[in-house]
């Protein structure tokens, strides 16, 4: 690692000020992507501005349509609250639980691997994440691999899910490092059903348009029959671009009948 | 360099730390606490696995400064008063739960925090516990002997 120092401001007005004072400073949330990224030399910030000690982006909240969770919120306490219980699956099955001690939902979300789970809930739900500069519909968010619409100085400071009538994440674990080789995330309100994949795309998460046009007409896994999503698949040596075409439509389906 | 303060096993300690200084490497260099061993330093092995304010981290990926003022358990910690084997230990010299070693440490702690939580855990929920906590050695099954042996129950079931 380079040097670099840390700032563990207690105010989110201060956070964002350093990350506008120090050209090259970087947000630390857990630190479970960030810390292995600047031992790899891969980051050369010259300060780390936690966010841990500000205690409002930790939390979760809800009322009668939506469950609030402050970008600070480590995936154990998401996996711990049972409003959505898909959100709630989803979070317990990111990494071990170490990783849950630490890793938060912001950090998962600012980073956008392409392989990540919460993306996935996040444009499967259809949630809004909010910034210290504004709210962005997750359909606007997510540009590609690591690229989010998150300006340099921008923080985010939590996430709102709207309340689904039924939803489930599947995902198919890439055996050593437990992240997504494929998952899906399939939800339901009212006559709306979305379903958004992760682990496949070469362009990163994204949502399967052709599934959720089969589904609106029937929600029920023979739906998808036949169906597979167009568009690059990642080829890597855990699986082909056809491998995981076909691994789409088989964690979709079961998916829908977990719902 | 700012002077990075926590308590250790229940012991107030100071030491310098640089902003990068991981806290892996404060327990091992600035206290000489070499129970805690650093295997893969990536975050994947769980070796370095400790406890801060009662939570399972692996300390290789926290910063020192992190953990300032927190209440961090090692290893070190796991023993009885009088220095005799903890329970956990114990069940793991017992069991077999060793051979090299080398990834006991993460083993121990990630045995204790999950019986702090959950005192009679499933065989399945041991397993899914220890997801971040590799072993070359052993094969696994006489650790989740040995860890349910300390949590009181019979360890036939981890048997198969
Ligand atoms: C062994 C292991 C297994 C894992 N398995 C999985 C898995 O199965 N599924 C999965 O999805 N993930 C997995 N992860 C990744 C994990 O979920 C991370 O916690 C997450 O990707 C990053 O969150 P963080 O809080 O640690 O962020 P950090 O590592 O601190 O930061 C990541 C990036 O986000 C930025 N950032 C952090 N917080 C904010 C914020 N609030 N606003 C703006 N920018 C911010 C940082 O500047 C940095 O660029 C795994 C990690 C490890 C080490
Ligand atoms: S040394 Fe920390 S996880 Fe391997
Ligand atoms: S006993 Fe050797 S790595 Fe586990």
């Amino acid at each position: 690692m380079y040097e670099f120092d840390i700032k563990s401001p207690s105010k989110l007005g201060k956070a964002v000020r350093m990350l506008r004072k120090h050209e090259d400073a970087q947000v630390l949330g857990g630190g479970q992507t960030l810390i292995p990224t600047l031992k790899q030399r891969l980051a050369a910030p010259s300060v780390l501005v936690s966010l841990a000690k500000i205690d409002k982006l930790k939390g979760i909240s809800s009322d009668s349509g939506t469950v609030t969770v402050g970008a600070g919120t480590c995936h154990a306490d998401v996996a711990a609250d049972d409003t959505i219980s898909a959100l709630s699956a989803l979070a317990g099955g990111i990494g071990d639980p170490a990783v849950r001690n630490r890793g938060t939902i912001g950090g998962s979300l600012a980073n956008n691997d392409p392989s990540a789970c919460y993306p996935a809930a996040a444009l499967g739900l259809g949630a809004t994440i909010v910034t210290s500069a504004r709210d962005i519909a997750a359909d606007d968010y997510f540009q590609g691999l690591f690229e989010t619409a998150l300006d340099e100085t921008e923080i985010i400071t939590s996430v709102t899910f709207p309340i689904p009538d039924a939803a489930a994440y599947v995902k198919f674990d890439q055996p050593a490092s437990r992240f997504a080789l494929v998952g899906v995330f399939v939800s339901r309100k009212g006559s709306d059903v979305r379903v958004a994949v992760t682990g496949a795309s070469e362009d990163g998460v994204f949502r399967w348009a052709g599934a959720e046009e089969a589904l609106s007409a029937n929600f029920a896994p023979e739906a998808l029959d036949g169906l597979t999503p167009s568009g690059d698949m990642i080829g890597d040596i855990h699986g082909s671009p056809e491998y995981r075409a076909h691994l789409v439509g088989v964690m979709a389906k079961r998916a829908v009948a977990a719902c | 360099m700012a002077q990075v303060k926590m308590t250790v096993n229940g012991k107030a300690v100071s030491a310098p730390a640089e902003g990068r200084m991981l806290l892996s490497t404060y327990l091992r260099e600035a206290l000489g606490m070499t129970g805690t061993h650093v295997g893969c330093d990536t975050g994947q092995c769980g070796v370095c696995a400790v406890h801060v304010d009662g939570k399972l981290v692996k300390s290789c990926n926290m910063f020192a400064a992190e953990a300032e003022g927190a209440e961090v358990t090692t290893v070190e910690g796991m023993a009885n008063e009088d220095g005799s084997l903890g329970a956990i230990q114990q069940a793991f010299q017992d069991h077999h739960g060793l051979q090299c070693g080398f990834c006991t440490p993460g083993m121990v702690m990630a045995a204790s925090a999950l019986l702090k939580v959950n005192s009679k855990p499933t065989e399945a929920e041991v397993r899914a516990h220890l997801s971040g906590n590799l072993c070359r050695c052993t094969g696994y099954h006489n650790i989740v002997k040995a860890i349910m042996a300390a949590s009181g129950q019979d360890v036939a079931v981890a048997a198969e």
